[in-house]
């Protein structure tokens, strides 16, 4: 193979608004100029620099910034498939310099109901009753089923990530801890195996990455953020048919939609010429606690089965020797609903490289992975950062 | 009867039953009208391929296993088996009375169908049980739920 595909790509900056269980006086596409605004300012680049926007509200931000014509990609569902999207349009000689600006505010108002983004559905599947944790529930269930994966394992993983959200005073939920796995079990059922604090919060915020050439990113003002692999994996759409563990496809030797994020990973890791060992910590997508345990089961952390002993043994905390969503993730930094919390891994990826991390800092971190979706939405996504140019 | 339920440890005596209140349900599409037209009748129908003889639900346009769109409405006999489940006690929207359960059928016939589990317990839900179609009038709709065979 030749040189890198990402070789002439760099991650420049990173920004996250305030996040809060609601922002007075913002919506989405407000929040996510704020956001916009603020990674340009965090690499000291102008606005009118910008000329490739992609994901969540890309169609709107060239006009809006006034930066004249750009390559703009609103496919897809943000996140690590648009950044993905975005470096290799770089590569490729499309753009320069991409923003990726998301945000969620003023959408979730109804609460006596489920939020909005969570009960996508069909007529299959909305007269009885299902949205996400549900979804989520029945992947878990199959899997405790087939492996003897506990309550108090999944509550486990929840205690992990909401302490870290606790000590952060940035976390929506700073403060709110800290909690034991008996403190997660105690809290009130909601979707059985799930009890209310193993499921993400629902929040507001915006977020945003700077994408840009390696060359350009070397002069600005955060040390450089490289991108050593990535892979996306899709079964289906979300949400739309039985949320089962066993879907197959025809490719030979495809994983079921149970592993869905296992490809993604191998390929992530074989582009990087890295192993799952090689992650110092791992910003991992945390729409509910078990999806951790899946996750590390499904990028090589640890054997199918094995991921339920393997958070009992300490190594998902913050002084473990894999460090997992160290912000809080959804379940405690924000969760802005739609696709701002995609991008939120990865955000908190880069600040564990760079080194900005205001709590649990994994010191000299070089490899970082984050990822994006589970099993109960049938899609998972990967990207490998790391601080050496590959 | 208690009179202060622990939320975290709900009643496992709970009874399952149909939904009766204004829950949504979606307009049906010229694909899905086969499926829907035999629900009203008590018929559980379902696709199957004729090129590869593979069951399809949800109603698709051509087989995901062969890609054939020769496919062919059958009538199943509405037993299967409970592949995995969950019981929700936050309802998706206030339309919804709790406890309800969701379950994933692994039909006889060879395919998955969502639903909800009726006619028993929260503490009777398992993986592994055996159950069949019971038909619900529920609103303008009749619904596909399951509940436990009676003499299997």
């Amino acid at each position: 193979m030749g040189s890198h595909p990402y070789r002439d790509v760099a991650v420049a900056a990173v920004f996250n608004t305030k996040q809060g269980k609601t922002l007075e006086g913002y919506d989405s596409l407000g929040i996510a100029i704020e956001a916009a605004l603020g990674v340009l300012a965090e690499a000291g680049m102008q606005p009118h620099e910008v000329d490739g926007f992609f994901g969540q509200f890309a169609a709107e931000l060239p006009y809006l910034l006034g930066t004249g014509p750009c390559y703009v990609s609103a496919m897809g569902m943000g996140g690590i498939p648009s950044i993905l999207d975005a470096a290799s349009a770089i590569a490729a000689g499309h753009c320069s310099a991409v923003v990726l600006a998301g945000g969620g505010a003023g959408v979730y108002t109804e609460t006596a109901s489920v939020a909005p983004w969570t009960r996508i559905s069909n007529e299959y599947v909305i007269p009885f009753g299902m949205y996400t944790a549900l979804e989520f529930a029945l992947i878990a269930r199959r899997h405790m089923h087939e492996y003897g994966t506990t309550p108090e394992q999944l509550a486990e993983v929840a205690a992990t990530i909401r302490n870290n959200g606790h000590v952060n005073p940035e976390a929506v939920f700073s403060g709110r801890g800290p909690f034991t796995a008996q403190d997660i079990l105690d809290s009130r059922l909601i979707a059985d195996p799930f009890h209310l604090l193993d499921c993400a919060m629902t929040a507001e915020g915006g977020t945003a990455v700077l994408l840009t050439t390696a060359d350009r990113a070397a002069d600005l003002g955060r040390p450089p953020v490289y991108i050593l692999g990535g892979g996306v994996d899709h079964t289906g759409p979300s949400y739309q048919h039985p949320p089962s563990f066993d879907i197959t496809g025809n490719r030979p030797g495809s994983p079921s939609n149970g592993w869905v994020g296992q490809r993604a990973a191998e390929r992530t890791f074989a582009m990087a010429g890295l192993a799952p060992a090689d992650v110092d910590v791992a910003e991992l997508y945390d729409p509910f606690s078990f999806e951790i345990i899946r996750q590390l089961e499904a990028f090589g952390f640890c054997k199918r089965g094995e991921g339920g002993s393997f958070v009992e043994d300490g190594h998902i905390g913050p002084d473990g020797d894999l460090p997992v969503t160290t912000d809080g993730g959804l379940m405690s930094f924000s969760h802005g609903g739609g696709t701002v919390q995609l991008l939120q891994r990865v955000v908190r990826a880069v600040q564990q490289l760079q080194g900005t991390c205001a709590t649990n800092q994994v010191t000299g971190a070089e490899v970082a992975l984050a990822s994006n979706g589970g099993a109960g939405a049938f899609f998972n996504d990967v990207i490998l950062l790391g601080s050496t140019r590959p | 009867m208690s009179t202060v339920q622990d939320l975290a440890r709900p009643d496992p005596t709970a009874a399952l039953v149909p939904q009766t209140g204004s829950i949504p349900i979606l307009r049906v599409s010229p694909l899905t009208r086969p499926f829907w037209d035999g629900v009203d009748q008590h018929e559980l129908r379902y696709q199957r391929c004729a090129e590869c003889g593979a069951a399809i639900f949800n109603p698709a346009h051509v087989c995901r296993s062969c890609t054939s769109s020769n496919l062919e409405w059958q009538v199943g006999g509405g037993v299967g088996t409970v592949y995995s489940w969950t019981v929700c006690h936050r309802p998706m929207t206030p339309d919804f009375v709790t406890p309800y359960a969701p379950i994933i059928v692994d039909l006889d016939e060879g395919y998955q169908m969502l639903s909800n589990l009726i006619g028993c317990t929260v503490a009777d839900v398992r993986v592994g049980l055996r159950v069949e179609v019971v038909y619900h009038a529920v609103r303008d709709r009749t619904l596909p739920y399951f509940r436990p065979v009676v003499d299997d």
